[in-house]
């Protein structure tokens, strides 16, 4: 194997483990100003024993994204050296814009969420957790900024020639609004608000089966379940956003989610199918002219095909998996919508805690939105090559020169090797926090923490 | 060597200096904790460890995080000709800095015996080894390492051990072994506080050893780094504030000013790091052989529009940065008590 195809698979390797958790982060940092919040408002220590048992999880989820995270920062220069040069310019700054106002904020107050329960007040230690939430969200923006400068970029020009060549910022803010980054960005926050609803909803839902902890159970599944429809709803209104600006920006990706060949009118939109790519056809069941009204509003406008945007099958992506990908991806936020909205009538009715079958069905909610984003972001990576930099840099003049093969597959077994031990460690540790359930005596919060008013903060 | 007229290229040295400088400053103490883990026995001193720097810790990585994206954006051809250059020995960085972190978080998770050791070993291997790693690094960029034309490395792993480079790592692993000890003196109290108030000395005079030998190696053998010194005699004027912090530790000790020793410990770092970095300026990667090939702060930055874009954003963000990591630090101040929240 060679060095550009071992990079590869390093890189999306180590970037989907990391994806894992930072959704997982983001979504649980909602719902923890959410609970503290209610703790707050009410004084029902019921939240305060949720808000000290999710925050738990949050730490857990925090840890390794932290650790994997700092994997990804290295690879640009160490996997991706000639792209690094290339992009150093434009790309840097939104990353070390992420280091100083995302990461510091988000690692500072982290220490008063997770240490600070008896050692600040009460109102102090909700603005940490607000802090600490924000610092997620931003890391978010910042890095799909960044990552959405790879799709759409703009705000640069190119200096030099050859092997020289490299991109120079002109104007920051059109860099950081670049044409999909908006887009691409509430999408991916919605994606990771439903993570992290659907783990707290998945949990909940299990304690209720097991007619353990009820009124915590209750309540969380509450809080989960409302922050999961809103963001399952709103993921269909910013993907087809997403699905718009791909149309217009990157019109070969488009037609690789379709697995369309011809250039037609009254364009249909497949609902599932199989790309035979030798033979240039897709099998699939469509709908008769949805898409070229999605992306244009009439049923008549034209949307161009494979063959006549890309000829040459070198310059397309892998149609088929691009294609499968993203059809998985709708499929499961079709499904989520599904499961949240028949969850929130059976709430509305008052026979959501005793409706067993949709409790377990809740209990596997949890598996949707990690897949989901996942095949997102392979969908949307994938469908960009053979582009790095798309129409810019291509995958394969990106890589580092000077390293060798061995190298990039003696570290690719350790990242694996090290990897497979955290998720196992995860999985257990997360598992065993769940068995152990909430904490009873976090029903009586401690010190500055106590309701009793203080004489003064 | 001119500073009056800080140019912008200049300023990114610098301050991509202190960001390094920052990092060294604080999770140097996390990395000696951890380096000195494994020598505490009972598992009460262990959690009172790892506990002393719990809340700091991932803060004080960010400096690493932050200073790598800033290199990133300021000096593109530098990080990417370093980072492919440098390619096995920072994934295994990597690893060590992975099995650090998640060890915190993991170890006081269970009960069992074999658990706890199992991360108590991760937790010290993987500070020792980053502290060696961040030192041979740094080895090699006082050394200089062989560039191409193109200014691309073009050498091997191997070539990256060096007997200078080897001998650094030992140097920071010392060093941060010395401060990570002050730090936790600081932060324990009763017998843990005394067996380690013992371990501070050893520590010093350890590092002091492996300082000496490097300072004469880089004397004799490094004439591009001792040429500045050379040429301007006033820079001896940082070395011997280095010394007198160096000297000042036992003293503050013996006199159980903790803190101020803990200070003192700092300045030693900042002094040296501002030693290196003004042997080195303007070069970031030094050439070895073919210096014209050399890496600089003006021949491997990015333009002028950005490095004053990110200009702006330091000094919105460092400000702020600043302000509160001094108030967590406050408020996480005194001794180590374990409570319900503890690791
Ligand atoms: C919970 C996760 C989740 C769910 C349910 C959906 N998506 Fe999504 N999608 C993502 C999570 C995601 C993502 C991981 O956040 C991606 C990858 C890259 C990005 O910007 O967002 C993404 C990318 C992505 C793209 C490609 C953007 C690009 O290539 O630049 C499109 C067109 C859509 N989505 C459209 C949809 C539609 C129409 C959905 C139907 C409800 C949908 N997504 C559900
Ligand atoms: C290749 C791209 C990426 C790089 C270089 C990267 C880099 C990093 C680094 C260095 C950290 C550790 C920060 C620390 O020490 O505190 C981190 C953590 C984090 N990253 Fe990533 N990251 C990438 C992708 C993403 C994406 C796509 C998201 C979200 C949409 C994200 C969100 C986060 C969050 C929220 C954290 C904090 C830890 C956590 O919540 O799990 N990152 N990342
Ligand atoms: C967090 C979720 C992400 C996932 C799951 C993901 C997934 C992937 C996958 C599967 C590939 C390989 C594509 C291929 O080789 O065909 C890839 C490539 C890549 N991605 Fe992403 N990505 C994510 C986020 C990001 C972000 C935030 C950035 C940059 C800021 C980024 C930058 C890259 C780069 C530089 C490559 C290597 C070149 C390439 O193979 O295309 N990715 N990613």
């Amino acid at each position: 194997m060679d060095v550009l195809l071992l990079s590869r698979i390093q890189f999306a390797f180590t970037i989907a483990f990391h994806y894992i958790y930072p959704p997982l982060s983001i979504g649980l940092g909602v719902t923890l100003v959410i609970m503290e919040g209610l703790w707050l408002k009410t004084n029902n220590p019921i939240y305060h024993q949720m808000a000290r048992f999710w925050t738990r999880v949050f730490a857990l989820t925090f840890a390794i994204g932290v650790a994997t995270g700092i994997v990804m920062e290295f690879e640009f220069g160490t996997n991706w050296a000639t792209y690094s040069r290339y992009v150093g310019d434009v790309f840097g700054s939104a990353l070390a814009a992420e280091g100083i106002f995302a990461f510091f904020l988000e690692s500072g107050f982290l220490a008063i969420l997770l240490f600070g329960w008896d050692k600040v007040g009460r109102k102090l230690h909700y603005f940490a957790t607000w802090m600490v939430c924000l610092g997620a969200h931003f890391s978010a923006v910042w890095i799909v900024v960044a990552n959405s400068w790879m799709q759409t970029p703009a705000g640069f020009h190119v200096v030099g020639e050859g092997l020289d060549a490299r991109a120079e910022i002109t104007d920051f803010w059109a860099m950081v609004f670049n044409p999909s980054a908006m887009d691409r960005l509430s999408h991916t926050l919605c994606g990771a608000w439903q993570a992290g609803a659907f783990l707290v909803v998945s949990v909940s839902a299990f304690y209720l089966l097991r007619r353990k902890h009820l009124d915590f159970a209750q309540r969380s599944l509450k809080v989960g379940l409302a922050v999961g429809l809103v963001a399952s709803l709103l993921q269909l209104v910013t993907g087809h956003d997403s699905a718009v600006g791909v149309s217009r920006h990157q019109p070969i990706k488009m037609a690789a989610f379709e697995g369309q060949y011809e250039s037609l009118t009254n364009a249909p939109l497949t609902l599932f199918g199989w790309v035979n790519e030798s033979e240039e056809r897709t099998y699939s069941l469509e709908v008769p002219g949805l898409l070229s009204y999605l992306l244009h509003g009439d049923t008549a406008a034209e949307v161009k095909g494979l063959r006549e945007l890309a000829p040459d099958p070198a310059d397309r992506p892998p149609v088929n998996l691009t294609f499968q990908f993203y059809h998985v991806m709708i499929a499961i936020g079709f499904g989520m919508i599904a499961v949240s909205l028949t969850a929130a009538v059976f709430w509305w009715r008052d026979r959501l805690f005793q409706t067993r079958w949709l409790l377990w069905l809740l209990v596997f909610s949890v598996l949707g939105p990690q897949l989901a984003n996942q095949f997102g972001w392979y969908a949307a990576e994938v469908g960009r090559q053979p582009w790095i930099v798309y129409d810019l840099l291509r995958t394969s003049e990106g890589i580092s020169r000077v390293v060798q093969a061995e190298a990039v597959l003696g570290s690719l077994i350790l990242f694996a090797l090290i990897y497979l031990l955290l998720f196992a460690v995860f999985v257990y540790l997360l598992n065993d926090k769940i068995q152990h359930g909430p904490d009873p005596s976090d029903l009586k919060p401690t010190g500055k923490l106590s309701p009793r008013p203080e004489p003064s903060a | 060597m001119n500073f009056g007229d800080l140019d912008l290229n200049t300023t990114w040295f610098v301050l991509i200096g202190v960001l390094f400088a920052g990092y060294a400053m604080l999770d140097g103490f996390d990395l000696g904790v951890g380096a000195l883990h494994l020598f505490t026995r009972t598992d009460e001193e262990r959690r009172i460890m790892v506990n002393s720097i719990g809340p700091v810790w991932d803060g004080n990585e960010v400096w690493l995080v932050t200073g790598g994206g800033a290199l990133f954006a300021a000096f593109p051809i530098v990080y990417a000709t370093v980072f492919s250059g440098f390619y096995l020995a920072f994934m295994l960085l990597l690893a060590a800095l992975i099995f650090r972190a998640v060890a915190i978080e993991f170890r006081s998770k269970q009960p069992m015996r074999w658990w706890r050791q199992m991360w108590d070993i991760g937790f010290s291997l993987g500070s020792l080894a980053s502290s060696f790693l961040i030192g041979v690094t740094m080895g090699n960029i006082a050394w200089g390492i062989p560039l191409d034309e193109r200014g691309e490395y073009a050498g091997g792993f191997l070539a990256l051990l060096h007997p200078y480079s080897l001998w650094l790592g030992v140097t920071t692993v010392a060093l941060f072994m010395m401060h990570g000890a002050i730090y936790a003196v600081m932060k324990t109290d009763g017998q843990l506080q005394d067996k380690l108030r013992g371990w501070v000395n050893h520590c010093i005079i350890f590092f002091i050893i492996c300082y000496a030998i490097t300072t004469m190696a880089t004397l004799l053998y490094l004439p591009h780094m001792a040429a500045r010194l050379r040429a301007h005699p006033a820079l001896f004027s940082v070395a011997l504030l280095n010394m007198l912090a160096i000297a000042n530790i036992p003293r503050e000790i013996h006199h159980g000013r903790d803190f101020r020793a803990f200070l003192s410990s700092c300045a030693a770092m900042v002094a040296l790091m501002a030693l290196f970095g003004l042997e080195l300026y303007p070069n970031l990667v030094y050439s070895n052989p073919n210096p014209e090939r050399s890496l600089t702060a003006f021949n491997a930055a990015s333009s002028p529009k950005t490095l004053g874009i990110m200009l702006t954003i330091a000094l919105i963000g460092v400000p702020v940065v600043l302000a509160y990591t001094v108030s967590i630090y406050w408020i996480f101040r005194g001794k180590v008590k374990l409570d319900k929240t503890s690791y």
